[in-house]
């Protein structure tokens, strides 16, 4: 008797389910305001179903989803460096899916949808390399910087920037894929080799590509598409690709854990996958990244992934929390602390 | 007091639980949905009807409650028995409350112990909405009815209810979020324990180490947070004194332009003033050039690292200092320093011994402020600390970098509460107990004195090189609004505000607000309306039973208040989502959360200047107002407020400004329907976008200038019956 009151009760509940409207998706962008924005409305023309989009960067957003946690409210987390979604997908904050057009990915963006169990799936990637100031360097009559081994010359002392990789995860990927390049041994002793030349580890990611935008410094360590973006806005910039080979990040995009409109989300996941959607975004916003999608031509000016040298990342060992935490713990003992 | 029965207050106990509906609705409320009554849907209905007819026994506690609260509540009886009636329904609806807030939640039982115990629980409730918001207070209401009626708070209702009523709110909206973050320093972490995660995160170089006393090396984050807050603190003090001393004591002709100037950067979104400071004294900027092509000379980089953000910093607070400290030199009475002339003191020692000490707790409020603004400061360390980490940089980036360690940002957090707490108690040790009160009932005749010479002559030297430094930099950041590429193609253009608000005229005739940041625009007026006179009224109540009333935990209360001022935006950011998405508070998204976040993180400037204010005021005024057998409230409404005037204008100005300009609180609680000013504006930041911002946060600056100005106008200022300077003297052979 008690059962089936309850039974009735839960039956008059059903309908006061919050945000069971159909047609919605919550969509959690991590890329720049200018790229969300195009991805939120040309799914809505294609489909139809209205996009609530809310915009922060991949840090912020792992913090919410972590916050969120009990109560999830975004569906789809699309954009941003691929670690926080490798690491959201660790703590069980995202679930696998699967989507017909996996296939039709580059090679490294496949690799990290099966490298996290179909939790994550690539869908840009940005390469890292050197941004300079193309005045400042020739006012000072020092050489543009080609290659990792150029930046040990001490003609650049106190004109090289990076981030704090204990906060930027731009400047975690440098440590990675110098590792990953050279060997832990070598590669630590590289970076104290440029420590003496760097004048300071700013916190922020961006922060060593705007400070060689406006002269402050003459050369970061920082994404080739930053630096590109900062010469399109006018600044005397120039960027290279170094000539051994580099990492790169890949920009990724989850499906959240109890996402409330999971239908629209799984619909979103594959059209957002798709040459179609990523050729028409990445042109609106003019972004300089690879997109994912093999059929997407390269935007003029982009870097080519295919012809730069680029290592084989190794984002399963990179990604693990452990592991970056050993690292950045080296990094804090035998770089960061060193005298300049 | 006109009624000594709590029925009113009863009543609306029994209107929130008997027929409000008790949940938030998901659509809002309409007039019908206000009757909970014969609802079917559960979630729509009062907590009696949901009990009775859907079966949640889990509201039984809260009316019983209601009932046991009843024979309190009627105006007649015994009063030793209505006030244990009072206190042990109110106690038990609180408890009962809570209780069942916690207990059951979105999934059943909210904790696994309680599944355990009771069983699967097939039935789940949202947060908690309009019933259960009034249902709470009026317990809270009861309660301190039942003490007030058993004598504490000298029997008077009016005090302990604003006291319960502040309490509950502070332990709502500040501790219960700041524990719950606290809390997670002791998540264990791979394969590390409890204990030695917590430990492991306390004992850090990176927090404690001092190797930069002996090498070229960065110190820890605490010492560098210490040292910048210190002098940050100090200087924008000394600074804020120059003003408010120049403002008041002096004939200098431009004291109004000088106090809009002050005001300026309070109303500046922080980055603005960091990158102005970069065009000026950055390496590629003005001062850096002229030295290269004059003298040859290579400054290099001084300006990122301690300098710089200290330079900042003291642009950005000397405004907070300057606005605190106003309202307490304008209040000190002439009469101590006329009868200090009388007895034949110098003006420097008048100056020195009577004026001074008396403006010792404005003195050394201001420099509280300061010192945790700069202790919570983010968006200056961001822009020009380089190396040079404090403890806000370094929560924001635990939380969101690459560490993605929480705990340790609580940890970090934890430190930042520490040393506010001990400035605190510094400051109280320093303003001690002692009597500054100089504006009392009493005839209050007597002539500011003009400042002595060396004085003069002292502020002017600092205030004015800063003034016109202050003009220069905002000269230069307001540029970036006008010209093509800031601090690079310098040609004059408005493409920026068009982007921003541009306006279109629709084929129907109606007019489109087609720019881009004509939504957040509105929302952020809206909200920072709303939060305002919010504050302001709480803060000012707050100060008032801070100042008048003796009861015990009094210095606890005081503190609580000031604690979110302490806490990191973004650490309270993360609190309120970490604490409010889910029930019985589930007010994550709405505009609901964004209010609540601007009140209490603002209330503490409310509190401290009427702290302030109010302890110049005697309380023999208001002692006075009571003997006339005017009510408690009759007495803070027509005596008290009025000489608050000039802290009225305080708290409003600050905390609707205070509302626009905020970044990192709200960064993590604004939603794609609320958008912020300021969000918006950090995101053109983060895309390189300096034209667009600076044009919005030039509006920003006009249209807060504006609300600045409508409040003084509104609230008027205080009239404090002293004689005006007396017209100079007429020609000799006039009349006598």
């Amino acid at each position: 008797m008690t059962k089936r009151i309850i039974a009735a009760a839960a039956a008059l509940l059903l309908p006061a389910l919050p945000a069971a409207a159909q047609g919605q998706l919550n969509l959690y962008c991590s890329a720049t305001i200018e790229w969300c924005t195009p991805i939120a409305r040309g799914f809505e023309r294609e489909s139809g179903i209205r996009v609530v989009l809310s915009q922060k960067s991949t840090g912020e957003m792992l913090a919410q989803l972590r916050a969120e946690a009990r109560n999830p409210r975004g569906d789809v987390w699309w954009g941003g460096t691929g670690d926080p979604h490798v690491a959201a997908g660790e703590e069980g904050l995202t679930q696998p899916n699967e989507s017909p057009r996996i296939a039709e990915l580059y090679d490294w963006a496949q690799a990290q949808w099966r490298q996290t169990q179909g939790r994550t799936v690539g869908v840009y990637a940005s390469v890292l390399g050197f941004g300079f100031n193309t005045e400042l360097i020739a006012r000072r009559n020092l050489p543009a910087p080609r290659c990792w081994s150029d930046l040990v010359n001490p003609v650049y002392r106190g004109e090289i920037q990076m981030a704090n990789p204990n906060s930027s995860g731009t400047a975690y990927i440098v440590i990675a894929t110098l590792v990953q390049m050279m060997g832990e041994e070598p590669a630590f002793d590289y970076l104290k080799r440029v420590h003496a030349s760097i004048n300071a580890y700013p916190r922020s990611g961006t922060a060593p590509i705007t400070a060689v935008a406006r002269g402050e410094t003459a050369v970061s360590i920082s994404f080739v598409h930053n630096a590109a973006e900062e010469a399109a806005a006018g600044f005397p910039v120039g960027h290279a690709v170094p000539c051994e080979g580099t990492g790169y990040e890949i920009g990724s995009m989850s499906i959240i854990r109890g996402a409330r409109n999971l239908q629209n989300a799984r619909r979103f996941y594959d059209w957002a996958l798709s040459a179609e959607a990523q050729t028409a975004a990445s042109r609106e916003a003019r972004k300089l990244q690879t997109m994912a999608n093999r059929a997407v031509p390269l935007t003029d000016g982009a870097p080519n992934m295919a012809t730069a040298r680029i290592i084989d990342y190794d984002n399963a060992r990179f990604g693990a929390s452990a592991e970056r935490r050993r690292l950045l713990d080296r990094w804090d003992r035998e770089v960061g602390a060193l005298p300049r | 007091m006109k009624s000594a029965s709590s029925l009113l207050i009863w009543s609306a106990a029994a209107l929130g639980i008997l027929v409000l509906p008790w949940h938030m609705q998901q659509d809002g409320l309409t007039l019908t949905g206000l009757v909970g009554v014969g609802q079917e849907d559960a979630e729509a209905a009062s907590a009696l009807w949901q009990a009775v007819a859907h079966r949640r026994f889990w509201f039984w506690p809260v009316i019983a409650a209601l009932a046991v609260a009843l024979p309190g509540a009627l105006p007649s009886g015994n009063a030793r028995a209505r006030s244990a009636f009072l206190v042990w329904g109110g106690l038990l609806g609180l408890a009962a409350i809570v209780a069942q807030g916690l207990a059951i939640g979105v999934q059943g039982w909210s904790y696994p112990w309680l599944t355990e115990m009771f069983g699967e629980l097939d039935d789940r409730q949202f947060g908690m909405g309009l019933g259960g918001t009034v249902a709470f207070f009026a317990f809270v209401l009861l309660l301190t009815d039942g003490l007030a009626l058993r004598g504490y708070f000298r029997g008077d209702r009016f005090v302990s209810g604003a006291v319960g009523v502040l309490v509950a709110s502070i332990l709502l909206f500040t501790a219960w979020p700041v524990l719950t973050v606290l809390s997670q320093m002791f998540t264990p972490r791979g394969d590390l324990g409890v204990a030695a995660a917590f430990a492991d995160r306390l004992v850090d170089r990176k927090i404690w180490g001092l190797a930069c006393v002996t090498g070229n090396v960065n110190c820890g984050v605490f010492w560098n947070t210490l040292l910048l807050a210190t002098s940050t603190a100090t200087a924008a003090t000394m600074l804020g004194l120059c003003f408010a001393l120049i403002v008041t004591r002096t004939g200098f002709p431009m004291r109004r332009g000088l106090r809009l100037l002050t005001v300026l950067p309070i109303i500046t979104p922080p980055f603005v003033i960091g990158l102005g400071l970069i065009l000026i004294f950055g390496r590629s900027g003005v001062v850096n050039q002229i030295a290269e092509a004059v003298f040859g000379l290579q400054l290099g980089r001084w300006i990122y690292g301690f300098a710089g953000v200290f330079l900042a910093q003291v642009f950005s607070f000397t405004p907070t200092a300057f606005l605190v400290l106003i309202g307490v030199v304008e209040g000190i009475s002439p009469t101590m320093e006329e009868a200090s002339q009388t007895l034949r003191a110098s003006r420097m020692r008048t100056f020195s011994a009577v004026t001074l000490p008396l403006m010792l707790p404005g003195l050394a409020n201001a420099w509280l402020v300061v010192f945790v603004e700069s202790l919570a400061d983010f968006g200056n360390p961001i822009v020009l600390g380089g190396s040079f980490g404090v403890l806000s940089t370094e929560i924001f980036f635990a939380v969101v970098g690459a560490q993605q360690d929480f705990g340790r940002a609580a940890v970090l957090a934890a430190v930042m509460l520490v040393v506010a707490l001990v400035a605190f108690i510094i400051q109280r040790a320093v303003v001690g107990t002692r009597s500054y009160v100089s504006l009392t009932g009493k005839g209050d005749v007597g002539l500011p004195t003009p400042l002595p010479r060396r004085i003069r002559i002292l502020a002017f030297s600092i205030a004015i090189p800063w003034a016109v430094l202050t003009i220069v930099v905002y000269a230069m950041a307001m540029a970036g609004a006008f010209v093509r590429v800031w601090g690079r193609d310098w040609t004059p253009t408005l493409s920026h505000f068009q982007r921003a608000f541009a306006l279109e005229w629709g084929p129907t005739g109606g007019l489109i607000f087609s720019g881009g940041a004509w939504h957040s625009l509105f929302t952020t007026i809206q909200l920072a309306a709303i939060a305002a006179p919010v504050t302001a009224g709480i803060g000012l109540l707050a100060a008032w039973v801070l100042t008048r009333q003796r009861f015990a935990g009094r210095t606890a209360l005081e503190f609580a208040l000031m604690l979110t001022f302490a806490v990191p935006g973004t650490v309270i950011g993360v609190a309120y989502i970490l604490t409010f998405n889910i029930p019985p508070l589930e007010i994550t998204g709405t505009a609901m959360i964004l209010v609540i976040c601007f009140v209490f993180r603002n209330l503490p400037v409310g509190v401290r200047s009427g702290v302030a204010a109010m302890s110049q005021l005697d309380k023999s005024l208001d002692e006075a107002a009571v003997t006339l057998r005017a009510s408690t409230f009759r007495a803070i409404r027509t005596v008290v407020l009025p000489l608050l005037k000039p802290a009225i204008v305080t708290a409003l100005v600050y905390s609707f400004v205070r509302a626009m300009t905020t970044v990192s609180a709200v960064i993590f609680l604004v939603s794609a329907q609320y958008e912020m000013a300021t969000v918006f504006i950090i995101n053109r930041v983060i895309n390189g976008d300096y034209g667009l911002a600076i044009a919005y946060c030039a509006v920003l600056i006009v249209l807060m200038m504006s609300v600045i100005g409508l409040i003084n106008l509104l609230v008027g200022s205080r009239r404090l019956g002293r004689r005006q300077a007396a017209p100079p003297a007429l020609p000799a052979g006039g009349r006598a």
